[in-house]
């Protein structure tokens, strides 16, 4: 696949491995924080720390749309869902993540009329199908995916489509970073900036953080070699005293980002005073609702939802996680009461989640690895 | 969105007893480690680093959490039970093995061995429920007929006589049933197995989704060898008979609902010649299981829980075509979960490795076998995946379901 | 969810500017260009494909570029790695 392959290449990862070790200062330790679920997704599917030297600690950001969305939302999805006539339609990774009353899943097992779709557009498709009925699309995703929910308003809107909706649940990447940079709990050395929203947003969104907060950034791409090149070219700014924003992605990121993405966003949608993510807590000015010139097409307004917010169970700690002060194996209900097949939390059953990705792929550490593979 | 009152979920209450009581347990463990450790540092022998303890514990924990007694959690079915992953082992071993508890069941292999009156005979059923019934490389038919017979081959068996039930619904076509019956009429031909018996039921407009069909198979055993993955033992091959992935991904853009479009069809293939000549070639083989639901990572698994063992699989070896792993890509599912309708996975001893690829390749259904890993003693349980990038990663069961109703 | 997978522009569908189909590794799929529109792509270039979008062109030249600096340190690390081999101390 081109592309894609090139990428991969073992190789070049050796070369790289030995380039990125010999950059770091004897005794020191790092601290890189991958903003993206993506990436966490990436790092353990491929093995990539297997590549990289003791010193280095990759720590896992919020970058995971569906883990940040609170229980409180996930239930007035399934109250939007339940309501009479509603198809609700939603990506996979939403499916299983746990609200107070069981999941998207288990709601479809009781009868309740929820559709996986793989593109919102897939959405518009069966509401133009089904005019008796009312679809509701599950808008989620960082700013990577709201052009994309824009652009199937816009759409429907051109149509004159009575029978689409969505349910905005949008949130943006620069106010977790900030959250995070913020944090007492963290001492960060350098980020991995979260490729596929850059190519909405650019890179210039995250030169406050060299600028304001002396930390380095490579904007990078999702195959191996890009993290690793972008690994390289971190240290090698930490070498040189140098905090600066670049981008290693540069085959599929524009520096300005993409400007019809960002106008079709600006047309549909605004940003909320407020939104609480899950394990952040309040953010301002972090999420994104439907204007008013499209109210026609927002669920929240359409319906009634309960707006109730929900604690976590106590014993979730994907905030932590989500915040990267705690790894997943130090939650304590990892891998016990919270697994997979039985998640607590959003970061145990999104498939871009910390603690699923270490679950599913991961576990081993690199010294046992090395033993059982030198078979 | 209003603050209103704040609801705990009630379910989690559960999860939590559970919980604390796997903690009580790590507390005792992370006692006895720490002894161990200022133990074995009293004995000035070399101290286990710190993060081989920390990960002992976390596999542990894992591991416990995964042996205790298999309960259903649910207290519906969803369609997880049917993906062949996770929940459908759950579902079998605490509803159905449970149940019906009694010695010839607890293997839990392809088909049930037995002995009746002199003969040696193997026992197996399946249900086909996939959709659409039509699809690029076959029909429902087709599968019915092969997927049975394959559960007989891979338990060394040859296939002879199968049953098969049909539940119609109410308006479907005479015609489109014709076209299925016909489908396995040719297929038991080319296996060499023959219809004997069978059943006819109708069921009103909107069950059903046009026809399942069952089948079960007889077939005689004429060997003495004791096959079953839980055999497998460290340094034995894995082999698979060729590209996977092939079925799952055809059903998948057969549905017609994603829009893709690829030259891509079914592998649905009876397997008993290639079985027959892989065993006449070598003796060592340990056990064969076919791919089906879950896929090439569903074995993989089910050979280190059996066994005991490790299972360690290089991502390079494995075949796939491009197309399914453009597909795949697409829409970011894994290959390695995806189901096969004609293909085996084979276990061997070292030694005979090269000589079952040999028989396998001869034969035009094997064309493209390959040995993709082997087996370890170390970790046991676990399977692992060496990238094509060079890291290692695990492969698990499957949890959820990308692709219901795939056959 | 961040998913997006490259794949090559095929043709325009004839009736809706918007959509294109583009071929990933011999499978293809109807995707809408809109967010594009710009600068649309053309037959035979590359796009990044996004939950049924395209989200960005893949430019060539810095694919190329990518390459060549990742070959460089390939290149100088089998170049050191065969010196390592050749030297001899004693």
């Amino acid at each position: 696949m081109r592309f894609v392959d090139e990428f991969r290449d073992s190789d070049k990862a050796h070369a790289l491995s030995a380039k990125i070790t010999a950059l770091c200062e004897p005794g020191r330790q790092y601290k890189i924080m991958e903003v993206c679920g993506g990436h966490t997704h990436t790092i353990y599917k491929h093995g990539l720390e297997d590549y990289l030297p003791e010193q280095i600690t990759l720590v896992h950001g919020p970058g995971c749309p569906v883990c940040v969305i609170p229980m409180g939302r996930v239930d007035d999805a399934m109250a939007l869902a339940a309501q009479p006539d509603v198809i609700m339609t939603s990506f996979g990774d939403m499916m299983r993540v746990p609200g107070s009353k069981g999941s998207f899943f288990d709601a479809k097992a009781q009868g309740t009329d929820i559709r996986m779709v793989y593109s919102p557009l897939d959405s518009l498709k069966i509401a133009r199908n089904n005019p008796d009925k009312r679809v509701v699309f599950m808008a989620i995703g960082f700013e990577t995916t709201a052009p994309s929910t824009a652009m199937t308003v816009l759409r429907a809107a051109a149509e004159g489509l009575a029978n689409f909706s969505i349910f905005c649940n949008h949130v943006t990447i620069v106010p977790a970073i900030k959250a995070i940079l913020d944090s007492p709990d963290l001492r960060l050395d350098g980020f991995l900036g979260p490729g596929h929203v850059s190519t909405v947003i650019g890179c210039r969104p995250y030169e406050f953080i060299a600028r304001d907060y002396a930390k380095p950034v490579v904007v990078a791409g999702f195959e191996p070699l890009d993290i690793l090149q972008s690994i390289y070219m971190l240290m090698l700014q930490l070498s040189r005293g140098e905090a600066t924003v670049e981008n290693q992605y540069a085959r599929v990121v524009p520096w300005n980002g993409n400007t019809v993405a960002l106008k079709a966003i600006g047309e549909t949608m605004e940003l909320r005073p407020y939104f609480e993510w899950r394990g952040l807590g309040f953010i301002s000015h972090s999420a994104l609702k439907v204007r008013e010139k499209y109210a026609a097409f927002d669920a929240e307004l359409l319906f009634s939802v309960p707006g109730v917010r929900v604690a976590d169970p106590k014993a979730c700690q994907c905030g932590e996680v989500l915040k990267g002060v705690l790894k997943p194996w130090e939650c304590k209900v990892f891998g016990t009461a919270c697994t997979p097949e039985t998640p607590i939390g959003t970061c145990m059953v999104s498939p871009e989640g910390a603690c699923a990705a270490y679950y599913n792929y991961g576990r081993l550490t690199r010294t046992r690895v090395k033993e059982a593979t030198a078979t | 969105m209003t603050t209103g009152q704040s609801s705990q979920a009630g379910w989690v209450e559960e999860a939590l007893r559970t919980h604390e009581e796997q903690a009580r347990q790590e507390e005792a463990r992370q006692e006895e480690a720490r002894q161990e450790e200022a133990g074995s540092l009293r004995r000035g022998s070399p101290q286990p680093l710190p993060g081989t303890v920390r990960e002992d514990l976390v596999l542990e924990r894992i591991d416990r959490a995964r042996r205790s007694r298999p309960r259903i959690k649910e207290e519906r079915i969803t369609m997880s039970h049917g993906a062949g992953g996770k929940a459908t082992q759950t579902l079998i071993e605490a509803m159905f093995l449970d149940g019906f508890r009694n010695p010839l069941l607890e293997p839990l292999e392809d088909a049930a061995r037995l002995r009746v009156g002199g003969a040696h005979l193997a026992l197996t059923t399946d249900s086909y429920v996939v959709s659409p019934l039509f699809f690029p490389g076959g029909n429902i038919g087709d599968l019915a007929v092969n997927g049975t017979v394959n559960d007989l081959a891979t338990s060394g068996a040859v296939p002879l006589y199968l049953s098969a039930g049909f539940i119609l619904e109410e308006g479907f076509e005479v015609t489109q049933l014709g076209r299925i019956v016909a489908a396995m009429r040719e297929a038991a031909d080319v296996a060499g197995v023959q219809i004997v018996t069978g059943d006819t039921k109708v069921v009103e407009r909107g069950k059903a989704d046009g026809c399942y069909i069952n089948t079960a198979g007889v077939g005689a055993i004429e060997h003495d060898l004791d096959l079953g993955v839980a055999t497998a033992r460290p340094g034995d091959a894995i082999i698979v008979s060729g590209p996977i992935g092939d079925h799952g991904v055809t059903i998948m853009l057969a549905r017609g609902e994603l829009d893709i479009e690829a030259d891509v069809s079914s592998d649905t293939a009876p397997l008993n010649g290639l079985v027959a000549d892989l065993l006449a070639a070598t003796p060592g083989v340990r056990a064969l299981r076919d791919a089906t639901r879950g896929g090439v990572a569903t074995i993989l698994n089910e050979i280190a829980k059996s066994a005991n063992v490790g299972v360690l699989v290089n991502e390079n070896d494995i075949p796939v075509r491009a197309q399914v792993r453009g597909a795949s890509e697409l829409l970011g599912i894994d290959p390695m979960y995806v189901a096969c309708e004609g293909r085996l996975v084979a276990v061997t001893a070292r030694e005979s490795a090269g000589r079952a690829l040999q028989a396998l390749r001869a034969h035009p259904l094997g064309g493209e076998a390959a040995i993709i890993g082997h087996v370890t003693a170390d970790p046991p349980g676990i399977v692992q995946l060496k990238t094509a990038f060079g890291g290692t990663r695990i492969v698990d069961l499957l949890v959820g379901d990308p692709l219901p109703r795939i056959c | 969810m961040c998913l997006g997978i490259p794949g090559e522009v095929i043709e325009f569908l004839p009736d809706q500017p918007d959509l294109a189909r583009v071929d990933v590794s011999g499978v293809r799929r109807v995707i809408n260009v809109g967010l594009l529109s710009d600068d649309p792509p053309k037959p035979g270039e590359w796009v990044l494909i996004h939950v049924g979008f395209a989200l960005s062109k893949i430019d060539e030249a810095e694919a190329a570029a990518a390459m060549e600096f990742l070959e460089g340190i390939g290149q100088a690390y089998e170049d050191e790695l065969a010196a390592l081999a050749e030297s001899k101390i004693e």
